[in-house]
């Protein structure tokens, strides 16, 4: 078939589409104004209204696998079909040992799948989702499924403590004629920048702080989305909705209006200010928001972000077996609802925050 | 539990994969060598639907190594809907939310740690079937 001649749109060699998602957010809520009434002791401007807390006996591949029964519940394919289990995090359980596996063996799909766990900051749920994009477009595969999920944490006391969240998504990629979504084109925009990192024996993150808006989140976010218009040929008006990596509620809102998009376009998928940010799920559990409320037509832009840096972007089509798939299983507005609200003594307990560096 | 019996086991504990006995029609869980129910030997296997309701429940207090984080924490003897009947915690629930009969259903969660350095073991656990979830306004 074609050849990509240099474009900066990818596309697979066979038609490519997104068979079945699934969400997972933990039962927890940590209020915003309980870390501030912790750390400062005054009114604070917050960056959220409460982030989402996994609750003891959870964790990233836990959550996963919640999520992958939600997205195999709505696909409905046999599970020995799927080729690659791959699960994009910066919070795997283990250092060595892969998440993939454990998420591959209670789905049972194994033994004949490929299985790993992909690491690039907020971005690794959608670089695993690109990869899978291709395994299922090159033919090696019919399906394959794509996790992008966190148990994200903040040093206690930093910025990133108000926002730093649990929740994620699982998209199962497989051939377009099947699919709910279609994915038009995709593209991946990197650049090594050095506003986010953590160092292989720490427990919390680092940030440069004058990287993390401008050359980081913004340029990256906003280039890869322009340069997928172009490629596209599209305005912003052509997509009903457009999800961007949210670490908190400023940073996207902006971001989609400087791009040329409105509040009808961006609010649906806009779930940080309610669950906090989930890293690499972040992204992908707007995304599915979108799924369980778009109509057959509508067209998606989703822009992705991992601090590094990099953001990948994907065009998707929404086809009419959207309308019985969601049905089939849990949404992720179901999952917000569920909702119990903890102290920041309860918070400190769960995720066990007596280390302070 | 053992790296190695944690391991056989993982079928069983990460989802419920039991047995369907070919001769009395009966589910089987966990799964064995012969079929409690007709004492024949050779079974099919089959996944368990993971839903089912409290039997009946206790809170324990005191709990054994590896599980301390969780205290206190409710166990119960949950009846499958397939039939057999299975000892599990309950998760997502406070201890005083428990009630015989209460709908529940299987999820796959964190069992314990062999502290910092070992192995961490899944199983599944039940929470209160999903419509009967809290869900604050
Ligand atoms: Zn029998």
């Amino acid at each position: 078939m074609s050849s990509n001649n240099g474009s900066a749109l990818m596309k697979p060699l066979r038609d490519v589409g997104i068979v079945g998602y699934g969400a997972y957010v933990p039962r927890y809520r940590l209020p915003a104004r309980e870390v501030a009434r912790v750390w400062s002791g005054r009114d604070a401007e917050l960056p959220i209204k409460e982030k989402a807390v996994a609750g003891l006996d959870e964790d990233t591949a836990t959550m996963s696998i919640e999520a992958a029964r939600n997205a195999l519940a709505r696909a409905g394919i046999d599970p020995k079909r799927i080729r690659a289990v791959w699960v994009g995090s910066e919070s795997h359980p283990y250092a060595v040992k892969p998440t993939s596996t454990i998420v591959a063996e209670a789905l049972d799909i194994v033994p004949l799948t490929q299985a790993a766990d992909w690491e690039f900051a907020c971005k690794a749920g959608t670089e695993a989702m690109q990869a899978a994009i291709a395994f299922v477009g090159s033919g090696m595969a019919d399906y394959a499924l794509s996790i992008g999920m966190d148990t994200a944490q903040g040093r206690p006391g930093d910025a990133l403590e108000y926002t730093a969240a649990a929740g994620g998504a699982a998209i199962l990629l497989g051939p377009a004629e099947e699919s709910l979504a279609r994915i038009e084109a995709s593209l991946s925009y990197v650049t090594d920048t050095p506003d986010f990192w953590r160092r292989a024996h720490a427990h919390y993150p680092s940030h440069g702080q004058r990287f993390t808006g401008e050359p980081a989140y913004f340029h990256h976010v906003t280039s890869a989305a322009e340069m997928m218009l172009e490629g596209m040929q599209r305005d912003p008006a052509d997509y009903r909705y457009v999800v961007l990596h949210q670490p908190n509620t400023k940073f996207p809102q902006r971001a989609a209006k400087q791009l040329g998009f409105r509040k009808e376009q961006f609010e649906t998928g806009l779930l940080v200010p309610v669950i906090g940010n989930t890293y690499a799920g972040s992204s992908l559990i707007g995304l599915t928001a979108v799924l369980d409320e778009a109509q057959p037509g509508d067209r998606v832009l989703v822009v992705s972000f991992g601090s590094g840096a990099g953001s990948d972007a994907f065009s998707l089509e929404i086809t009419d077996a959207i309308v019985d798939a969601r049905r089939r299983a849990l949404t992720t507005r179901d999952y917000i609802a569920r909702r119990v609200e903890i102290d920041y003594a309860t918070y400190a307990r769960f995720r066990g925050k007596m280390l302070m560096k | 539990m053992s790296v190695a019996r944690s391991w056989r086991t993982r079928r069983q504990r990460y989802s419920l994969v039991g047995e369907r006995c070919e001769y009395c029609q009966n589910a089987i869980f966990p799964p064995r060598d012969v079929c409690p129910h007709c004492a024949e030997p050779a079974q099919k296997e089959y996944t368990m639907s993971g839903r089912g309701t409290v039997y009946s429940y206790t809170t324990v207090y005191d709990p054994p190594a590896g599980f301390e984080a969780y205290a206190p924490y409710p166990v119960a003897l949950v009846k499958l809907d397939e039939g057999p009947m299975v000892t599990a915690q309950l998760t997502d629930v406070g201890a005083d939310d428990v009630r015989i009969g209460m709908p529940v259903e299987m999820v796959t969660r964190k069992l314990s740690e062999q502290g910092d350095e070992g192995i961490i073991q899944y199983s599944y656990k039940f929470r209160p079937r999903w419509e009967q979830q809290a869900v604050a306004a």
